[in-house]
């Protein structure tokens, strides 16, 4: 019954230019004699939200009664659906504007996460893949890939991709040129748009997203000694981890310290057995623990010798401009005191008048310009604290907690090496600075105490994964608390 | 200047007879209040009428309504711009206001009433944006129920072009016939629904506004004040009724479409047409041009009804459907009385099968429609097999297994928002206080009460964040009640109703009011405190001046809102202060939307022309990220977002900043104030700098590399 009308349905975001692309579209056809509608929703509900625009188009007729065209794409009756965004793409599936009788959808597969994804405590990332396959599952035809990206190659926008995309895959019957008439006409970012336009159209066929970069272990030089150590001591998958620990280690202090790690792990290498992830998860949180990230840390990886490459790059600066780069720290009193080599860090934090003294320097946000001497200086000499990081209280500290966490592990492994493999996984719970490292660290210590009563128990390894999970549920630790209670309730089981 | 630009589109405005007029809704309807001789045009912005106040405010800026002398204003609020309607009821003249509905109905009822008890001489036409369904911002209720109690007429035409300025140029016909006001109401896509119609000369007003001043007529009988506010009621019913259902009778305004001519038929509201056609095409019913051999009784009219043509329309038929959106049922109820009243047996369907609530799509359509041919209708009108109802189960199933999947994507601050920091200091209050009792408004600000802020307790309407706190104005130890106002919402009643509410009644509380310089929620329109030079009207009236006019004493300003650590401090300030009577801390940046439309293009135009550009905009450090997020947890920037973890022995994903980052400020100031991670950075790139930077520039980079080779040799094992 729709007859030759084609039903455009455009999902986007507010600010991603689905009014412009609608536009675009109006203008192409309405030049070559076809009847158009646009509509859209307008107003405060399109701040960054999800929204829809929807195109009617009626081929040429000659006279008689314009048809009536629809103010809102229908399920099962959509021939072209633009989703600007991977999940605007799973919206409009779910709407059910994307059928397999008719629909060709175009997608880009880039993400823009939601607030829901991005202020999880865990990974709250939604999976992509299955609104990929959901995409091939519902749409007849699908051209899916990150256009967002070769928006941005090309200086433009992701509506002048959207519409380069469409006009390369057939699904509307006007000509390349109909296309770049209506964005001249626009009069706006002409050059940008055209460019991105034309690579959308040559990438019409579609292809698939490249898998983001991350070193890989086999491509890692480790220096005599160590590197035969590994070789011969590990099988893969441990080697692997191991070797990036060991990379880790020696990029944070040196070879001392990255043979303390071996030394550390040994003891857990033969326990494990029948492909029990046990060594590798232990292996790789305690290359993390080791590599705690104190102030020496930070000033060591802000002031490598390529990151202001690596910034340009990233801020899309050009070879002839300058780049002045700004970092925000907050050194607090404590931090003073665990960066100074006992017993002056004992000293500052005992003594009231030298802790005045000290506390006249730090607790306050700084600026240090990185791109200016006394700015990089500052970093510089900072970053080489780490020779005496060693002598510092939290050295100390860590190294302590660490050994502690080995024994318990090494005591829990023996019993029930899936506890373990558990009680090593809550080392992930402490990351960040300041306030959230310490919540952190709370949350894990809570755990681990927690842990060493359930060694023997029948779904102790289950107890810890789901404590570490209501860790995650909340910042202030409301629901562990909960959890926490909960269990003390049931009755202790016995220690073996 | 607003967040849309009409100025091209405006010119169209002066096209004249015969020829085609091709835009949006709104245009249309521009073009139409020029066509009939429109002597003045007021409105308050909002969705979906935002754009008609900016075509309009375009149209007067390019000299367009000058042309025709026509008189725009920005009112102040609903109230004013529905006062102003008080023109015509003595001359004349024929007037025409706008906002959205219901919500400006609620503001304007007043004047509405006042101006419906002793009716018009001229004609009198609101033009009210109806927000309802997807993407409205605001409750859910219908603006019928206002022209029912007031009696003034309520016009819902088909949603195209042609019968959208038909129906501007006929309510005004209408309004002088009757002597009434008259409702136009436009829903959302209606507003924004591009199409073309055959455009007529406009016309100057006859008499002009100065005209009519010249000669000052006065006529206290159409002064409500009893007695003659008795006298009102009974010309209500006794003429201006049937004077306008004799007009509406007499120029078709509600159309019928006899179809095939059989025994079932629906009755709808004529916004609804195009959505009931969209439904009958794909149940196999209707052709392209809309041809359908279902009889349809379009009420392009939806109060008054007129009585003889719905009994002309359903005496013959088994059977009618009331496709009616919205609730209550105002139009199925009257249908039923006019029916029985005739003493027409014809069984009326309604709400009974089609949704009780919520907007009628083609799809909510399709099914109460199909229901109805089921139950009623003959052999030749039974729905097809056509339907999206049968939606392909493959691409249901695609759908359902999505569920979970896909997030929810509210609306939220934009990118480099300032309103972003305010919230985040009041998290960080809450954080060092415990929790407080926060009154919230109406405008972007409201976004504090979705993640990541959660910031907020109730929101009473526009302006009304303080005085909804008025009750809270009681000794309560250490914790005060916080209100958040905006400036727009200050300028439409918040000064009084807040304010000075709170000075009046000697609360101790804090209200914190939003000075961004626009209305910014309704899409960037100036206001009385705007910054920007706007020739038309007077901008640049200070917050703090009209605040201690009312009698405030206290009051801080933050002229920079991202400095978050600022912002705490005063409202800590605030919170804690022992003076009596209200707090008042206005919170100014300028609403960055606006700011970067201006600034963007500028900043490009200098980069081309090769003189000196800086852009900021942050950075993060991936591997001193940890992916903690607590950054994000404080900020919910679109441009803060997540990526996959470089470091291999990490899971979690790191925070990255994207390319739309402003480089506002706020991930610097906040990771200071909240002791956050050190992994920000700013950078600005300075584009085309001078020859002494530049050299300056290398001086640096070579010590810097000296350095930073030294720390490689030294450090990094062989």
């Amino acid at each position: 019954m729709s007859g030759a009308r084609i039903s455009v349905a455009i999902t986007a975001m507010g600010g991603q230019g689905g009014g412009v692309l609608s536009d675009w579209i109006l203008q192409v056809a309405e030049g070559a004699g076809w009847t158009v509608q646009t509509t859209s929703v307008p107003g405060v509900a399109q701040r960054t939200g999800a929204t829809i625009y929807s195109v009617e188009l009626c081929p040429p007729r000659d006279g008689g009664p314009r048809p009536v065209l629809g103010l809102m794409p229908v399920p099962g009756d959509v021939d072209i659906c633009l989703a600007a965004e991977l999940m605007e793409a799973g919206r409009a599936i779910q709407r059910g504007l994307v059928t397999p009788d008719r629909t060709l959808l175009i997608a880009s597969t880039h993400r823009d996460f939601a607030i829901e994804e991005k202020v999880a405590l865990g990974d709250g990332r939604k999976d992509a893949t299955a609104v990929l396959d959901a995409a091939g599952q519902a749409a007849q035809r699908l051209i899916a890939f990150d256009m967002e990206a070769l928006a941005r190659e090309h200086g433009s926008v992701i509506s002048a991709v959207l519409l380069g995309v469409l006009a390369g895959s057939g699904g509307l019957p006007f000509p390349r040129d109909a296309y770049e008439a209506a964005i001249r006409a626009a009069g706006k970012g002409v050059d940008a748009s055209l460019a991105a336009f034309a690579a959308g159209l040559a990438r019409a066929g579609g292809d698939v997203p490249p898998a983001a970069r991350r070193p890989r272990p086999d491509e890692i030089e480790l220096p005599h000694g160590l590197r035969e150590q590994v070789a011969v001591g590990y099988v893969e998958p441990l080697r692997s981890t191991v070797t990036l620990g060991v990379a880790r280690l020696l990029d944070y202090q040196d070879e001392e310290y990255a043979a303390l790690y071996l030394r550390r792990l040994e003891p857990f290498v033969d326990l494990d057995d029948a492909g029990q992830p046990l060594a590798v998860e232990i292996a790789r949180h305690l290359a993390l623990w080791m590599a705690f990230e104190d102030t020496f840390r930070v000033a060591d990886l802000k002031s490598r010798p390529g990151r202001m490459a690596r910034i340009r790059v990233e801020v899309g600066a050009g070879d002839h401009d300058l780049l002045r780069v700004t970092e925000f720290m907050h050194p607090r009193l404590d931090e003073l005191v665990d960066s100074l080599p006992e017993p002056w860090g004992h000293r500052v934090r005992d003594w009231p008048w030298l802790r005045a003294l000290a506390g006249s320097f730090v607790g306050r946000g700084r600026r240090i310009a990185t791109h200016t001497v006394t700015g990089y200086l500052q970093l510089w000499l900072l970053a080489h604290g780490r020779r005496w990081r060693r002598e510092t209280p939290r050295y100390a500290r860590e190294q302590a907690a660490m050994e502690a966490w080995l024994d318990r592990l090494l005591e829990a492994a023996r019993i029930d090496p899936g506890l373990a493999t558990e009680m090593a996984r809550c080392q992930a719970l402490v990351r960040g600075y300041g306030d959230t490292h310490d919540r952190g660290e709370g949350a894990f210590t809570r755990i681990l105490q927690r842990a060493v009563d359930l060694v023997g128990a029948p779904d102790a390894a289950a107890t810890v994964a789901g404590l570490r999970e209501a860790a995650l549920a909340d910042e202030q630790g409301t629901r562990l608390g909960e959890v926490l209670v909960t269990l003390d309730r049931k009755p202790k089981p016995a220690a073996a | 200047m607003a967040e849309r630009s009409f100025a091209k589109e405006v010119q169209d405005l002066r096209i004249g007879a015969g020829e085609t007029f091709r835009g949006e809704g709104i245009l249309a309807v521009t073009k139409a209040l020029l066509q009939s001789g429109v002597a003045y045009v007021g409105g308050y912005q909002g969705a979906p009428i935002s754009h008609l106040m900016d075509v309009l405010g375009d149209a007067q800026q390019q000299g367009i309504l000058d042309e025709w002398g026509v008189h725009f204003e920005s009112s102040a609020s609903e109230a004013a711009a529905a006062a102003m309607l008080a023109a015509s009821v003595n001359y004349p003249l024929r007037g025409a206001v706008t906002w959205k509905s219901p919500v400006g109905t609620n503001v304007a009822s007043d004047a509405l009433a006042n101006l419906s008890s002793g009716g018009v001489k001229g004609g009198a036409l609101v033009i009210v944006g109806e927000d309802y369904g997807e993407g409205s911002s605001i409750m859910q209720e219908r603006t019928h129920a206002f022209a029912m109690k007031s009696q003034l007429w309520l016009l819902d035409p088909r949603p195209n072009l042609e019968s959208i300025v038909a129906a501007v140029e006929h309510g005004f016909a209408l309004s002088e016939a009757s002597r009434t006001p008259v409702m136009l109401e436009l829903r959302i896509r209606a507003c924004h629904v591009y199409g073309e119609f055959t455009a007529k000369a406009n016309r100057t007003p006859s008499p002009t506004l100065a005209e009519a001043l010249a000669q000052p007529i006065q006529d206290t009988t159409r002064i409500t004040l009893p007695p003659v506010a008795f006298q009102h009621e009974q010309e209500k019913v006794a003429s201006r009724w049937p004077d306008a259902v004799s007009y509406i009778r007499e120029h078709h305004l509600n159309e019928v479409f006899q179809g095939a001519g059989g025994d079932v038929g629906l009755v709808l509201q004529g916004g609804l047409y195009n959505s009931v056609i969209r439904a009958l095409q794909l149940l196999g019913l209707a052709d392209a041009e809309g041809a359908t051999p279902l009889p349809l009784y379009v009420m392009n009219v939806t109060y008054p009804l007129v009585d003889d043509e719905l009994v002309a329309f359903c005496a013959d038929k088994r059977a009618v459907l009331m496709v009616e959106e919205g609730q209550p049922d105002f139009l199925e109820q009257a249908l039923h009385s006019i029916l029985r009243k005739a003493g027409v047996a014809t069984r009326v369907e309604g709400k009974g099968l089609l949704p009780a609530a919520g907007e009628y799509t083609p799809f909510a359509l399709e099914e109460g429609v199909a229901g109805f041919l089921v139950a009623h209708g003959g052999p030749d009108l039974q729905p097809g097999p056509a339907g999206s109802k049968r939606l392909d189960p493959v691409a249901a199933e695609a759908g359902a297994r999505l569920q979970g999947v896909v997030p929810e994507r509210p609306a939220g601050f934009c990118t480099g928002c300032p309103e972003r920091p305010l919230f985040g200091a009041i998290k960080l209050l809450q954080q060092e206080l415990g929790e407080f009792h926060v009154s919230c408004d109406i405008g972007c600000h409201l976004f504090s009460i979705l993640p990541p802020f959660h910031v907020g307790n109730t929101t009473m309407g526009y302006g009304l964040g303080a005085a909804g706190s008025a009750a809270f104005n009681v000794p309560s130890g250490r914790r005060k009640v916080l209100s958040v106002m905006g400036d727009g919402g200050f300028w439409h009643n918040g000064l009084t109703s807040g304010i000075g509410n709170a000075v009046f009644n000697k609360s101790d509380n804090v209200i914190v009011i939003i000075d961004n310089g626009y209305s910014s929620a309704t899409g960037g329109q100036d206001l009385l405190s705007s910054a920007a030079h706007n020739p038309a009207r007077s901008t640049g009236n200070p917050i703090e001046n009209a605040v201690r006019g009312v009698g405030v004493s206290w009051v801080r300003t933050v002229p920079w809102t991202y400095d978050v650590g600022q912002v705490r401090d005063v409202l800590r300030d605030a919170l804690a202060s022992e003076e009596h009577g209200p707090k008042v801390v206005i919170a100014q940046s300028e609403c960055m939307l606006n700011k970067q439309r201006r600034e963007k293009p500028r900043i490009r135009a200098r980069v081309r022309e090769g003189k000196r550009a800086v852009r900021q905009r942050f950075g993060v450090d991936a591997d001193v990220c940890t992916g903690d997020r607590a950054c994000m947890r404080l900020s919910g920037c679109p441009s803060l977002t997540l990526a996959d973890n470089p470091d291999p022995l990490r899971e979690q994903p790191v925070t990255q900043v994207v390319d739309s980052c402003v480089g506002c400020g706020y991930c610097g100031e906040v990771a200071h104030a909240a002791v956050l991670c050190p992994s920000f950075y700013r950078a600005d790139v300075v584009h085309n700098p001078s020859l002494f930077e530049r050299a300056v520039d290398r001086l640096r980079q070579r010590a810097i590399d000296w350095l930073a080779t030294r720390a490689v040799t030294v450090e990094r094992p062989t």
